[in-house]
């Protein structure tokens, strides 16, 4: 049978977007009306008028959007709310600093060695929430949100605790050395000037890994029909709680990498022993819902909200904070969250009449029900 | 005895924010509406009315400029949390990711308005609302030395809110239909409650609430705002699932997490818990993995209300 393309989703996004910079561009004008429209031409030009550096940042920044975005994804895929992003992220970045300083009789092999500890260090930590979903029914979504703060304290902690990580000068973790930095792979040379790094090329193969994985194996069938029905795949013999707790450990994976990551890129990045929590997680909630969950759409939406954090950088030239771009992702967000309701309007223009008139019919049971109740009030 | 007293009154300070808010988000989750944009209406809150300490503190100072404050944090939690309620109420969204857009929403918010109207995002204010002692209360022993010597206007507050929320609930008609409404908005529907009305009214009160303790978090800690209540709207959220969604339980757990906090910022004056050389780290956590701990043993018969999260849908009576 030949599938449909089901443009709904896709459709509610645009819409999102559309709203998200309209309200951007509406409070750049009550700020300041004189340099709105050249501001906001600079968030939508920003990162291109720069050339390839421009470019080049994009892509540095849609890395760990991306993943973090793949990660939230995935776990939506199986019903469930990965909120606690950062906290995987958070351990994923330590796991990739402690191999990074200090495991040097690996050679070249050490950035592989930390990225593949920041990995499982991140799965452990989505796997926390996994569990206790399955087999005590807790909320995976306080769950995590407690995770968030655990795994802060304690890399904190440990990190000030430890010679060898803690940069006792700048209360933070100590510069990775340039030899277990990831490679550049001569996008250096190609982004002149940016801090783009192979990171970038790892986010996109995961993607695609991602991609198969739901869309061509049992194993993926197997977590989507959890996240359609727990009780009917349950019915069919699926293993549900093996899935609950698959779904969260490769969520959890997937954001330890992209905090090894970009701790490993030797842009910069060190853990600040400071009680704030890293906000890529909850920024991969909005590339998730931008991208509808698909592995594909999420690297769209994660350059497309890196371009946008890239033309922030650059709106600063006209005496506006950049934090306007978090007003437009929020915006976004906001609006994505309505998808259910556009997916309707959709349905009642679209032209498939058994679906209009059960919503009709409905509607008019409804309509019965409710005049059957006023008439006994009376 | 000094150790104690001064504990205590610490414990106060991170308990109060901590009990509010967590009250506000049970109004929210008991008529059915899970709340976990509570952290951004908090920031909201804080905002505008520090922004008002700001403005006024040349020609006005006190308890009675706190007090339009608390207004004004009141107004502006309610008129932020309109925009959760016409998500989750009218539009049937996502409660949960509403939430999060209104979380990432209002730091920014709030740091793009402070640079514009100052320069800077930290909003200074001074701090002239503490009172030193209270006539004839602080006279009594060890109460009065605990709870009306060196204390704020927001602590009384605090217990006014508790006390009026558990009367609110549990001995007035509005409290029973809301509650019904969280427990199963179809009966209460078909019962002719309003649940749109009754889950509009939780959003609005879970809004007004957390609005104020934003305020109520920034002031006796800090003399400055900086865009952030440091995660204490996730923490009310913990708060009120340790509380299990029930009014005293809620004051528990708002003790033992403000006392926790407590303990971790001052267990260096405390000579015999220095000498145990427990990190701060370690007590920071604690009311995290409690938390956890207190969600597994009690999920077999949780006393979440039951539709809560869900979109209120007639036809599926």
């Amino acid at each position: 049978m030949k599938r449909k393309l089901d443009i709904a989703p896709f459709v509610s996004s645009i819409v999102a977007i559309l709203c998200g910079l309209i309200i951007g561009f509406i409070i750049l004008l009550i700020s300041n009306n004189k340099e709105a429209v050249p501001g906001f031409a600079t968030i939508l030009s920003g990162p291109v008028a720069h050339g390839m550096k421009g470019i080049g940042q994009v892509f540095y920044y849609a890395t760990p959007l991306i993943l973090c975005g793949l990660s939230v994804g995935f776990a939506f895929k199986t019903g469930l709310f990965n909120i606690g992003g950062s906290g995987q992220f958070l351990m994923g970045a330590f796991g990739g600093v402690l191999v990074g300083l200090t495991m040097d009789n690996l050679g070249p092999m050490q950035w592989v060695v930390a990225l593949l500890f920041a990995t499982l260090l991140g799965a452990l930590w989505g796997a926390i929430p996994g569990i206790l979903k399955a087999y005590f029914n807790v909320n995976e979504v306080i769950t995590c949100i407690m995770l968030n703060y655990i795994a802060l304290f304690w890399v904190n902690m440990t990190v000030k605790g430890s010679d060898v990580l803690f940069n006792t000068l700048r209360n933070e973790s100590k510069d990775i050395p340039k030899v277990s930095t990831i490679p550049k792979l001569g996008l250096d040379v190609i982004f002149d000037g940016s801090s783009v790094n192979s990171g970038i090329i790892i986010a996109i193969v995961a993607a695609i890994v991602l991609y198969i994985v739901l869309e061509k194996t049992t194993f993926g069938y197997e977590l989507k029909a959890c996240g359609f029905n727990k009780v009917a795949s349950k019915y069919a013999g699926i293993n549900e709680n093996r899935s609950i707790v698959m779904s969260m450990l490769i969520a959890g994976a997937i954001c330890g990498l992209a905090g090894g990551i970009m701790l490993l890129s030797g842009t910069g990045r060190h853990i600040e022993v400071k009680d704030v929590i890293p906000n890529e997680g909850f920024n991969g909630i909005s590339v998730a819902l931008l991208g509808i969950s698909n592995p594909i759409g999420i690297i769209f939406s994660g350059l497309f909200i890196a371009y946008l954090t890239a033309g922030g950088f650059y709106l600063q030239l006209f005496h506006f904070s950049k934090e306007i771009i978090d007003i437009i992702i929020a915006v976004i967000i906001y609006f994505s969250a309505f998808a259910l309701i556009i997916k309707m309007l959709m349905s009642k223009f679209s032209k498939k009449p058994p679906e209009r008139e059960l919503i009709a019919a409905q509607k008019a049971l409804h309509d019965v029900e409710m005049k059957d109740k006023k008439e006994k009030e009376v | 005895m000094q150790i104690l007293y001064f504990l205590i009154q610490q414990t106060l300070l991170f308990m109060i924010p901590l009990l509010i808010t967590a009250l506000g988000g049970m109004f929210s989750e008991r008529s059915g509406v899970v709340n976990i944009a509570l952290e951004g209406i908090m920031v909201m809150g804080a905002f505008t009315s520090i922004l008002f300490l700001n403005f006024t503190q040349g020609f006005m100072s006190g308890n009675v400029q706190l007090l339009i404050a608390i207004v004004i944090a009141i107004v502006t939690g309610m008129f932020f949390s309109l925009f959760h309620a016409i998500a989750a109420v009218n539009l049937k969204a996502d409660q949960t990711i509403s939430g999060t857009a209104l979380n990432m929403f209002a730091p920014a918010f709030a740091i793009f308005v402070a640079r514009i109207i100052q320069g800077v995002q930290q909003i200074n204010f001074n701090n002239t609302f503490r009172i030193v002692e209270v006539p004839v209360l602080s006279k009594i022993p060890v109460i009065g030395e605990m709870l009306f010597k060196n204390s704020y206007i927001t602590t009384y507050i605090g217990f006014l809110v508790l006390i009026l929320s558990a009367l609110v609930l549990y001995k007035t008609r509005f409290g029973l239909r809301l509650r019904a409404c969280g427990e199963n908005p179809q009966a209460a529907n078909a019962a002719g409650i309003s649940v749109e009305k009754m889950q509009y009214a939780g959003v609005l009160i879970s809004g007004a609430l957390a609005g104020l303790g934003g305020l109520v978090f920034v002031v006796p800690t800090s003399t400055n705002f900086n865009a952030t209540v440091s995660g204490y709207g996730f923490l009310a959220v913990a708060v009120l699932i340790f509380g299990q969604w029930k009014p005293k339980y809620i004051l528990f757990a708002a003790f033992f997490f403000g006392f926790m906090k407590a303990l971790s910022n001052s267990y260096a004056s405390i000579p015999f818990l220095f000498e145990l050389n427990i990190q701060s780290y370690i007590y920071k956590m604690v009311p995290y993995i409690a938390t956890i701990l207190v969600l597994i043993f009690t999920s077999k018969n949780s006393s979440a209300p039951k539709a809560s999260g869900i979109p209120f849908d007639p036809m599926q009576r």
